[in-house]
C-alpha cells in the first residue's frame, strides 16, 4: 500500500515538473495535472477521477419543480508516463448517469523545454480560467459559473495540437499555451435556444472526427502569477465557424467567432479567502438574414468569493473546514441594440448564490448552495425570476 | 466540534423547508399565459404538450427556412402577448377583393429572413402591402367556441339602425383540411373567418397551419407547399404537434380584468361614447367537447366583424373578401397587460403604430369615427377615466 502510494506521489511529482520547474505552480493551466489521489496500477498508468451528485429544488415565478436528484459528473481520470518527458493524460466524463459521455481531454505532452513542451490530441481549449480548472470537488457551488456554461462552452475541447511552458522570474511564473484545433460550426446560431449560443456546438460529436469546415481554431491563453498578486491570464479563442464550402462549391461568406477572457484568482491565506473572477466579450460575424435577435456582440462575468469560518479540528478529519461562497453571476448574450431606435436589445441572465459548505478534507466537498436569478428576455419584459436550492456532495477518488 | 455539527445539520435540514424561500408566483391577473381553470388531467397533459411546440424553435435540420420570418412561435407572441415592430411581418399582393396577384412571386407573407446562403424575399415592385404584429394569442379557444349566430347577429352591413357602424362578417374559402365548424353559417360556399387581423382564418388549425408555413417555413400535411420552392415537400412538423399546439391555444385562459371596482366611471364612459358597439364587451360559448369552454360566459371586448376604419388605416393591402380598409375588431381583453410583452410600451393597432391608447384612439376612422370624436368631446378626467378602463382589460 505504501509502496503504491510513493509510487503514485513520485509520478504526480514528474507530472507536476513537466508543468513546471519551481514551487510556484498551481496555475490554472496546471489543473489538468494537479489532481490528487491518482492510483498507480501498473507502474506506468495511474488511474483517479471526480464524482458530483446533489439533490435540487428548483422554482420560477411560483411553479415549483420539485425535489430531483442529479448524478451530475462521474469523471474518470487515466495519465501515464510513456517515457522520461512524454506523458499522456486522460478525462473521460459520464455527465447525468451515462446521459452524456465525453472525451474532455486526451492528450500526449512531450517536453523540450520546460518553456517549451508540445501537446497533441484531445485539448481543452483554454479560454478563461474555468475551462481548464473546473472540477467539481474544488467549488462550493454545485452549479457552474453561468458565464462559463451558458455563454463560453464549459470544458470545450478538440482535436487538435500547440504548444505550452513557463519561465520563472523571481517570485513570478509566466505561462502560456497555443494549440491549433478543430472548432465551432454553424450551431452557435442556428440551435434550439433560438440565439447565438455557443454551448451548441458541444451537441455536435462530430467535432472530434473532424472539422466542419477546414478552417483552423486558433485559442492561447497567457498567464502571470505572483504570490502576492495572485493570478491574473488573458486567453483569445477564434477563427471561422460557418461552412463556407462544400464539394468546392461556394455555400456562404466565410464568418469568424472570437472571445477573448480575463480571469484572475488569489488566495489569501491569512484570512483563508479565496477569490475567483473572470470576465469574457464574444464577437460573432451572423449572416445579415438573421435578425437583431441574435448577438453579434456578448458579454458575462462570475465573480466567487470563498472564505473558511470554521476549523473544527474533528477527531476523524482534523484538517476539517467549514466554508462559506458567494457568487454573481452575469451574461449579456445580445449587446446589441434594436433597429429604428428602439433601444438595447435584453437577454440577460443575473444571478446571486450563496455557499454553506463542509470540507471534512481538502478532497471532498459537502455543499449546499441557495440561488435566486432574474431572466431578462429579449424585448426587455419584467424579468423571470427563478430560485433553487442543491445540497451537493462531490469527491475526488 | 458540536457547535460545527449543529450548524452544518441545520443548514442542510432547511432544505427540507425550501419552498417559501423560492419566488412566489405572480398574481393571476397579471398573468396572460397559463390555462383556463378546468381542465381535466389528459387535458391538461395536451396543454403541456402544446405549450412545449409552441415554444419549439426551429433549426435548419429541423426544416426552417430557407425563407422564414421567425424560428418559433413564441418569438412573435412573447409570453402569448402581442408582438412588436421588431418582430413585425409584412403581408402583400393582394390590394382589392380580386384576389392575391403576386401568390407567384411570394405573396402573401414576406418571408425577410433566411438561413445562410440564401436571399431572403424581397417586396415585389407594385406590391400592395401591410406590416402586421402578432396578436396576443390568450383566450382564443373561448372566441373559436362562439357559434357563428352571435356574431351574425352583430352584423348590420347596410347601417339600418343608422349608428355609423356597419360591421359584417368576413367569409372566406376554406382549404381542404379545415373542417367546418358545427353549426356554421355558409354564404356562397364560404364560412366566417374569425382569426387574423382581416379574419382570414376559420379556426385555430387554419390559423395555426398558415403560421407554421409562412412564419416558419415549415410544412405540414395542412400546408405542404414550401414557400420558398414553392413545391410541396414532406411534412417538417408532425400533425400530432400541430394539434397540440392548436389544443393548447384553445385552452390558453382569457386575461383577467384587473381593479374592475375602481373603472365603472370609464367603462360607463366606454359604453356611452360607442366603443362597445363594436368591442362587444360579453359573449358566450356554444357547445365544446372541452367542458372548461363549454356554454361560458367571457369579455372579450370584440364582435370579430370586419369594419371599415377609414383612409387613417387603409394600407392599401387586404385578404380574402375585405376591403383594404376594413379590418376585423381586435378583441381589447389583456389591453393593459401587452406593454408586459411588448417591452415595457404599447405597440397598438395592426402594426404597432400607436403608442399609446389614446393614440390608437384617435387612430380610428370610418366606423369608428364617431367613437372618437365622442372622445374628443370627453373632459380630460373622463378621458383618463376611460384610458383607466381599458389599462383595466
Amino acid at each position: 500500500m505504501k509502496k503504491s502510494y510513493l509510487v503514485c506521489l513520485s509520478l504526480l511529482a514528474s507530472f507536476y515538473a513537466m508543468a513546471q520547474e519551481d514551487s510556484l505552480g498551481g496555475m490554472n493551466m496546471d489543473a489538468v495535472y494537479e489532481r490528487p489521489f491518482l492510483y498507480n496500477a501498473y507502474d506506468r498508468i495511474s488511474v483517479g477521477g471526480y464524482l458530483e451528485t446533489h439533490l435540487e429544488y428548483k422554482g420560477e415565478e411560483g411553479v415549483n419543480e420539485g425535489y430531483s436528484f442529479d448524478a451530475r459528473r462521474f469523471t474518470v481520470f487515466m495519465s501515464g508516463q510513456i517515457a522520461p518527458r512524454i506523458s499522456f493524460f486522460s478525462e473521460l466524463e459520464y455527465e447525468h448517469g451515462t446521459e452524456e459521455i465525453a472525451i474532455e481531454f486526451a492528450a500526449i505532452d512531450l517536453q523540450i523545454h520546460p518553456a517549451l513542451n508540445i501537446r497533441g490530441g484531445v485539448i481543452m481549449n483554454p479560454i478563461g480560467a474555468f475551462n481548464q480548472n473546473h472540477d467539481g470537488p474544488k467549488w462550493l457551488f454545485v452549479e457552474r459559473p453561468e458565464m462559463a456554461v451558458n455563454l463560453l462552452p464549459a470544458t470545450f475541447s478538440n482535436p487538435g495540437f500547440g504548444v505550452f511552458g513557463k519561465w520563472r522570474f523571481g517570485k513570478t511564473v509566466l505561462g502560456y499555451e497555443a494549440y491549433l484545433s478543430n472548432g465551432f460550426d454553424g450551431s452557435i446560431i442556428d440551435n434550439e435556444e433560438g440565439k447565438t449560443f455557443l454551448p451548441a456546438v458541444k451537441e455536435n460529436p462530430g467535432r472530434m472526427g473532424g472539422s466542419g469546415n477546414g478552417a483552423l481554431f486558433t485559442s492561447g491563453k497567457i498567464s502571470l502569477k505572483n504570490p502576492v498578486f495572485g493570478e491574473l491570464g488573458f486567453s483569445h479563442l477564434g477563427g471561422v465557424y460557418n461552412r463556407f464550402e462544400g464539394d468546392g462549391l461556394v455555400l456562404d461568406e466565410k464568418r469568424r467567432m472570437d472571445a477573448i477572457a480575463l480571469d484572475y484568482s488569489k488566495s489569501f491565506e491569512k484570512t483563508s479567502t479565496l477569490l475567483r473572477a473572470e470576465f469574457t466579450r464574444i464577437f460573432i460575424d451572423i449572416a445579415e438574414n438573421y435578425d437583431e435577435s441574435y448577438g453579434e456582440n456578448q458579454s458575462g462575468f462570475y465573480l466567487d468569493l470563498e472564505q473558511v469560518i470554521l476549523n473544527p479540528e474533528l477527531r476523524a478529519w482534523p484538517d476539517a473546514k467549514v466554508m462559506v461562497g458567494l457568487r454573481f453571476d452575469y451574461v449579456d448574450w445580445n449587446r446589441d441594440e434594436f433597429p429604428f431606435g428602439q433601444g438595447e436589445i435584453g437577454d440577460e441572465l443575473y444571478a446571486g448564490s450563496f455557499a454553506l459548505a463542509f470540507r471534512p478534507v481538502s478532497q471532498t466537498v459537502l455543499r449546499l448552495n441557495y440561488r435566486r436569478q432574474l431572466n431578462v428576455d429579449l424585448l426587455n419584459n419584467p424579468p423571470t425570476r427563478g430560485g433553487a436550492w442543491f445540497l451537493g456532495l462531490s469527491t475526488y477518488f | 466540534m458540536k457547535r460545527s455539527l449543529i450548524l452544518i445539520s441545520a443548514a442542510f435540514l432547511s432544505f427540507y423547508g425550501c419552498e417559501k424561500t423560492l419566488p412566489s408566483a405572480p398574481a393571476e391577473h397579471d398573468l396572460l399565459d397559463g390555462p383556463i381553470s378546468g381542465l381535466t388531467p389528459a387535458e391538461n397533459a395536451q396543454f403541456l404538450a402544446g405549450d412545449e411546440g409552441f415554444s419549439e424553435v426551429f433549426t435548419i435540420e429541423r426544416g426552417l427556412g430557407p425563407v422564414f420570418v421567425a424560428s418559433n412561435c413564441a418569438s412573435c407572441h412573447p409570453g402569448d402577448g402581442k408582438g412588436t415592430p421588431f418582430v413585425q411581418f409584412t403581408r402583400f399582393g393582394q390590394g382589392d377583393t380580386n384576389g392575391n396577384q403576386f401568390l407567384s412571386q411570394g405573396g402573401p407573407q414576406l418571408q425577410h429572413k433566411a438561413i445562410p446562403g440564401y436571399q431572403p424575399e424581397t417586396l415585389p415592385p407594385g406590391a400592395p402591402s401591410a406590416n402586421f404584429i402578432a396578436p396576443s394569442v390568450t383566450g382564443l379557444g373561448f372566441l373559436d367556441a362562439v357559434d357563428d349566430s352571435t356574431f351574425l347577429a352583430f352584423e348590420d352591413p347596410n347601417d339600418l339602425d343608422g349608428d355609423g357602424i356597419s360591421g359584417r362578417a368576413h367569409f372566406i374559402d376554406l382549404p381542404e383540411y379545415v373542417r367546418v365548424r358545427e353549426g356554421s353559417v355558409q354564404r356562397n360556399g364560404r364560412y366566417m373567418g374569425r382569426f387574423g387581423k382581416k379574419a382570414g382564418a376559420h379556426d385555430l388549425l387554419h390559423q395555426t397551419a398558415m403560421a407554421y408555413n409562412q412564419d416558419m417555413g415549415i410544412t405540414s400535411i395542412f400546408e405542404s407547399i414550401d414557400p420558398y420552392s414553392g413545391l410541396e415537400e414532406d411534412p417538417e412538423v408532425s400533425t400530432q404537434t400541430v394539434n397540440q399546439v392548436v389544443f393548447y391555444l384553445k385552452t390558453l385562459k382569457t386575461p383577467i380584468q384587473r381593479n374592475s371596482n375602481e373603472v365603472e366611471i370609464g367603462k360607463n364612459i366606454f359604453n356611452n361614447i360607442g366603443c362597445g358597439s363594436c368591442h362587444i364587451p360579453n359573449l358566450r360559448t356554444g357547445s365544446s367537447p372541452i367542458a372548461a369552454l363549454n356554454f361560458k360566459d367571457f369579455q372579450p371586448y370584440t364582435d370579430l366583424l370586419l369594419h371599415d376604419m377609414g383612409p387613417e388605416l387603409d394600407d392599401g393591402y387586404t385578404e380574402g373578401y375585405a376591403l383594404s380598409s376594413e379590418w376585423r375588431t381586435p378583441p381589447l381583453w389583456g389591453l393593459g397587460l401587452s406593454k408586459d410583452a411588448q417591452g415595457g410600451r404599447y405597440f397598438l393597432m395592426h402594426d404597432g403604430r400607436a403608442a399609446s391608447i389614446e393614440e390608437a384612439i384617435l387612430l380610428h376612422g370610418g366606423e369608428g369615427a364617431t367613437s372618437r370624436s365622442n372622445y374628443l368631446g370627453l373632459s380630460e378626467n373622463n378621458k383618463e377615466d376611460l384610458i383607466k378602463f381599458l389599462e383595466s382589460l
